[in-house]
């Protein structure tokens, strides 16, 4: 065990595999965590309501990092829940006394330290409580430049809110380094994993599918005068899952492309090396969507449902020929 | 994105903080970049938020009027909406509808308030009252 050091991430999910990870020994970056768990998707699912708009995901679910990045570099994490609060608060603190730095799932809503206009009723949030410092538990989450402090009711109600995926106080650890992690293997294995969900050739919401689909949901919308409010937050719903719910930009596709990168370098490979580039320029063109989504929701520029197809079309395209790309990459490497 | 992209447009609504992006650096790298905020992204933020206050600062005045008990303002002060209550309380939909008309608000035994005041983490007394203030913003998460 090295000491626990906190690094600032894009997303928690992945910045809390990646911390914990290196802090066992073994140098772990975000981007390589997240690429490893092959979790980047495009979901567009109407029939689960967020505050009343469709969930629009850009990874898969929660959990998803955590659990594939484990079964990519054989790494055995030890996981619990509590039906009881009492128990849970003294099992955290049992393996604090241990000189363990532990994972906790937790509300992000009921962290005290969170900013007023970043918090939601999300269940999902990790951090790391990495000591404790007389009664204070002293954070490490992810999301924030600097360690946290919280007191031990707050972390308490954080940690066994109730709900839609309710934490139930769930703590992690991991039981042991994960060692002799085979790169070579892992990485095309979890690239044609990812390339395959994205490809999803059943179901006509995910994947690119998905990104058009939603760019025709967009022009029915405009399509009908009395929902031009509606079409406004219906847009601001889709700029926020993409760039404000830790994403590293783009809903992901930097990160993704970051982890493109840094495998390039690792395995010497010229074709994920242009694969990182090609999915970069993905990335830009989400951000460009939000841009211009953005000004006409404003009235910087009139409102024009195909325009905006038109920019989730080229997102597409894009992606998809990222994806191209990398067929067989498996036998490539 | 290129490093010196990365927008640093100061947002209010990260009250401070920081974000790390990835971006891409001179030589091609990726590389972490904090960012302070992007305008588009803090739009979509205050558009939400404010949507949310005007539910409640709504919520207030009917609740005043007597046309709502005081559990629709206390949801909305707590940034949830009908799901969220349902699913953190265990009641169904029905119920909490209910439960939003004044006479049944007022009738009911504090037992069954209970898993309002947990899910909100209020005491009693605030969940049956409201405030004072109109329409100026009432800090919530005291």
């Amino acid at each position: 065990m090295t000491q626990f050091e906190h690094r600032q991430s894009a997303h928690c999910e992945s910045g809390v595999v990646a911390n914990l990870v290196s802090a066992s020994g073994v140098p772990m970056s975000e981007p390589m965590a997240f690429g490893l768990s092959s979790s980047l998707i495009f979901a567009y699912l109407p029939m689960v309501k967020m505050a009343g708009m469709p969930l629009i995901a850009y990874r898969m679910l929660p959990g998803s990092i955590m659990k594939g990045s484990a079964k990519a570099m054989n790494a055995n994490w030890q996981s619990e829940t509590f039906s009881n609060a009492d128990e849970g608060m003294a099992a955290l603190d049992r393996a604090l006394d241990a000189g363990k730095s532990v994972g906790l799932q937790t509300s992000i809503y009921w962290l005290p330290y969170v900013p007023e206009d970043m918090r939601f009723h999300f269940n999902a949030h990790n951090l790391v409580v990495s000591h404790k410092e007389g009664d204070e538990y002293v954070v490490s989450d992810p999301v924030f430049p600097e360690l946290k402090r919280t007191d031990a009711a707050s972390l308490k109600k954080a940690r066994f809110v109730k709900g839609v995926m309710a934490p139930k106080g769930r703590m992690y650890q991991l039981l042991e380094a994960p060692n002799n992690i085979n790169y070579e293997k892992a990485i095309p294995a979890a690239i044609e994993r990812n390339r395959k969900l994205m490809k999803a050739p059943m179901v006509p919401m995910v994947g690119t599918k998905g990104i058009r689909y939603m760019g025709r949901q967009i022009q029915k919308l405009a399509k009908d005068p009395t929902k031009s409010d509606y079409l406004k937050q219906y847009l601001g719903h889709i700029v926020r899952m993409q760039e404000e719910i830790g994403t590293g930009g783009a809903g992901f596709r930097f990160i993704y492309a970051a982890f493109l990168k840094e495998s390039a370098e690792m395995l010497n490979s010229k074709l994920l090396a242009e694969a990182g580039d090609a999915m970069t320029d993905a990335g830009d063109e989400w951000r460009r969507f939000a841009l211009n989504a953005t000004k006409m929701c404003r009235g910087r520029k009139d409102m024009d449902a195909d325009a905006l197809y038109d920019l989730l079309d080229v997102c597409a395209k894009k992606e998809q020929a990222v994806w191209d790309m990398l067929k067989g990459v498996k036998t490539a490497i | 994105m290129k490093k010196d992209e990365v927008p640093q447009d100061k947002s209010r609504t990260y009250g401070g903080e920081s974000k790390l992006m990835y971006a891409v650096d001179n030589d091609g790298k990726y590389t972490g970049v904090a960012s302070s905020g992007w305008e588009v992204e803090t739009y979509a933020t205050v558009a939400a938020v404010e949507a949310l206050e005007a539910q409640r600062n709504a919520a207030l005045l009917r609740g005043k009027a007597g046309e709502t008990s005081p559990l629709e303002y206390h949801m909305f002060d707590k940034r949830m909406d009908m799901a969220t209550l349902t699913s953190s309380t265990g009641y169904g939909a029905w119920r909490v509808k209910r439960h939003l008309k004044p006479k049944i608000f007022n009738a009911l035994p504090d037992s069954k308030l209970a898993p309002y005041c947990e899910a909100m983490g209020i005491d009693l007394q605030t969940l049956k009252s409201l405030p004072d203030a109109d329409t100026d913003t009432p800090k919530a998460n005291s």
